[in-house]
């Protein structure tokens, strides 16, 4: 009973065809609640730093400063030297706005399916690579088919490979832990309560890099991400993460 | 049964997140939790940033840092253009510039730059960071605001401070908290000078625990009070009514 929400379905629940359970309520849930959240926060994240499309290293930095590297793009304030002859809008005010409360809500979303995935075993079950597949026979055959773009075995339908499970769980504890942690760095209240959090960063110019560079890292994988369930059937991983639910046979539509 | 259990588990836990929801308005509430911009769209991750950081860091101290780390030279934002009026002060060598403090106060004044400057002074050197991401560190000195909120006796029904400049499109404001922090200066001095017009001389508000749009320049008055819906569209100060979140503490 308690099955439906703190696991996969239960397979009693599920019609008597080849349709097996696959992600239980609080994973689609929380994965569609962060999907949006991502979206916003990567549209607002980019209005803003167009506003200074430049990048330092330490604690302050401006454009009398020699940039760690600047991108080629045109900026939203005139007093950046840019090279184009014009000036974007500007669109902070509502991008820091929709910025942080898509923070907020995707930090809330993340707790909540770290303390699911916690008192449940999703992690332990679903994303905590086998001992065996973590040595390098198991990695390398896992990643020449890949290379080979062999489609995923049938197994693969109702679990995660070894890549996919590292992958996620760098994700989940890594780069989404370090993305808040970067972007709080940069409030100058934060930091006057939590010095040692900046300055472990290497100042407040480092923490705004670092949190370009894990952007940067969470696109690609979202990019990753949708090309594997395009590449691995489109309609069935779909169907999996709305609906709950699998059907093998539909893998390859 | 899996299906109903899981509708009911849905639904207690919508009802349950609203109820958290809703208590924790009405303490946030009760408890001056809420900025001025905290309705609309927006309002929700205002209200859960002011709040959170008004918990962690009511009395915490921006940091502060050595001498060889001021950044040579700092970088002057672009300011609209000076009016006439503020030129006529500049060639008086601003002599006869003031700030007026009036409102909830027990002995409304208006002190010269003079007179500011005999008050006692705090100088610390802090990091100004830009909302579009630059930043630059800079020695501040000045009067702590809490000081002249002293001298002119701030009515115990005072939550915030409102500052106006003699540019009259900007105006912000501050809570109490960062009114009365000992780092929130009437700023008129920078790197070892008189602080520069480039810079918001010759007076300028400096509130380190906020992004650089609360620090002011050129400012001339002061209103103490307890409602911020009288000022402006009651949003708190220009910058919401410019788009900008009220708060500027992330």
């Amino acid at each position: 009973m308690a099955d439906s929400v703190w696991g996969p379905i239960s397979a009693s629940a599920a019609p008597a065809t080849t349709v097996r359970p696959r992600h239980s309520v609080v994973v689609r849930a929380t994965h569609w609640i962060t999907t949006l959240c991502f979206l916003a926060l990567l549209v607002s994240g980019v209005e803003i730093l167009i506003s200074h499309p430049r990048f330092y290293w330490g604690e302050a930095g401006n454009v009398l400063t020699p940039p760690l590297f600047k991108l080629p793009i045109p900026a939203s304030r005139a007093t950046v030297p840019t090279g184009y002859g014009y000036v974007l809008p500007d669109q902070n005010g509502w991008s820091r706005y929709l910025h942080f409360q898509s923070a907020w809500a995707a930090v809330l979303t993340g707790l909540l399916y770290v303390v699911f995935g916690l008192l449940n075993g999703h992690f332990r079950r679903n994303l905590l690579p086998a001992r065996a597949d973590l040595s390098w026979k198991g990695l390398s055959a896992v990643i020449a088919q890949h290379l080979r773009l062999r489609p995923a075995s049938e197994d693969d339908a109702g679990s995660y490979n070894v890549l996919q499970r590292i992958t996620y769980l760098l994700v989940i504890f890594v780069l989404f832990p370090l993305v808040v942690w970067t972007g709080l760095a940069m409030s100058p209240a934060i930091a006057s309560a939590f010095p040692a959090a900046v300055a472990v960063l290497g100042g407040q110019q480092s923490a705004r890099t670092i949190h370009f560079f894990v952007s940067v890292l969470l696109v690609l994988f979202l990019l990753v991400h949708v090309v594997m369930i395009c590449l691995t059937g489109f309609r069935n991983r779909m169907r999996a993460m709305i609906s709950g639910r699998v059907a093998p046979d539909m893998d390859r539509i | 049964m899996s299906r109903l259990s899981r509708r009911k588990l849905i639904t207690a836990g919508l009802a349950a997140t609203a109820g958290t929801a809703g208590l924790a308005a009405k303490l946030a509430q009760r408890y001056g939790l809420i900025p001025p911009d905290g309705g609309g769209l927006y309002g929700p991750g205002e209200t859960l940033t002011y709040a959170a950081q008004r918990l962690l860091t009511r009395h915490s101290l921006a940091r502060e840092f050595n001498p060889n780390q001021v950044s040579r030279p700092p970088f002057a934002n672009e300011v609209d253009p000076l009016g006439d009026a503020f030129k006529r002060l500049q060639e008086g060598g601003f002599a006869d510039w003031r700030l007026t403090v009036d409102g909830m106060v027990l002995r409304p004044a208006s002190f010269s730059l003079g007179e500011l400057k005999s008050f006692p002074r705090r100088s610390q050197i802090t990091h100004l960071a830009c909302e579009e991401g630059w930043s630059y560190i800079a020695e501040w000195m000045g009067v702590p605001l809490s000081h002249v909120l002293d001298v002119v006796g701030t009515l115990p029904e005072a939550r915030y401070v409102v500052y106006r400049s003699i540019q009259t499109d900007w105006w912000e404001s501050i809570d109490m908290a960062d009114a009365l922090h000992p780092q929130t200066l009437v700023a008129h001095g920078m790197n070892g000078g008189e602080l520069p017009v480039a810079f918001g001389g010759p007076l300028r508000l400096r509130v380190p625990r906020q992004l650089g749009y609360k620090s002011v320049k050129y400012i001339t008055r002061l209103t103490i009070t307890d409602n911020l819906k009288r000022f402006g569209k009651g949003l708190g100060s220009a910058s919401p009514e410019g788009g900008y979140a009220w708060y500027a503490g992330i």
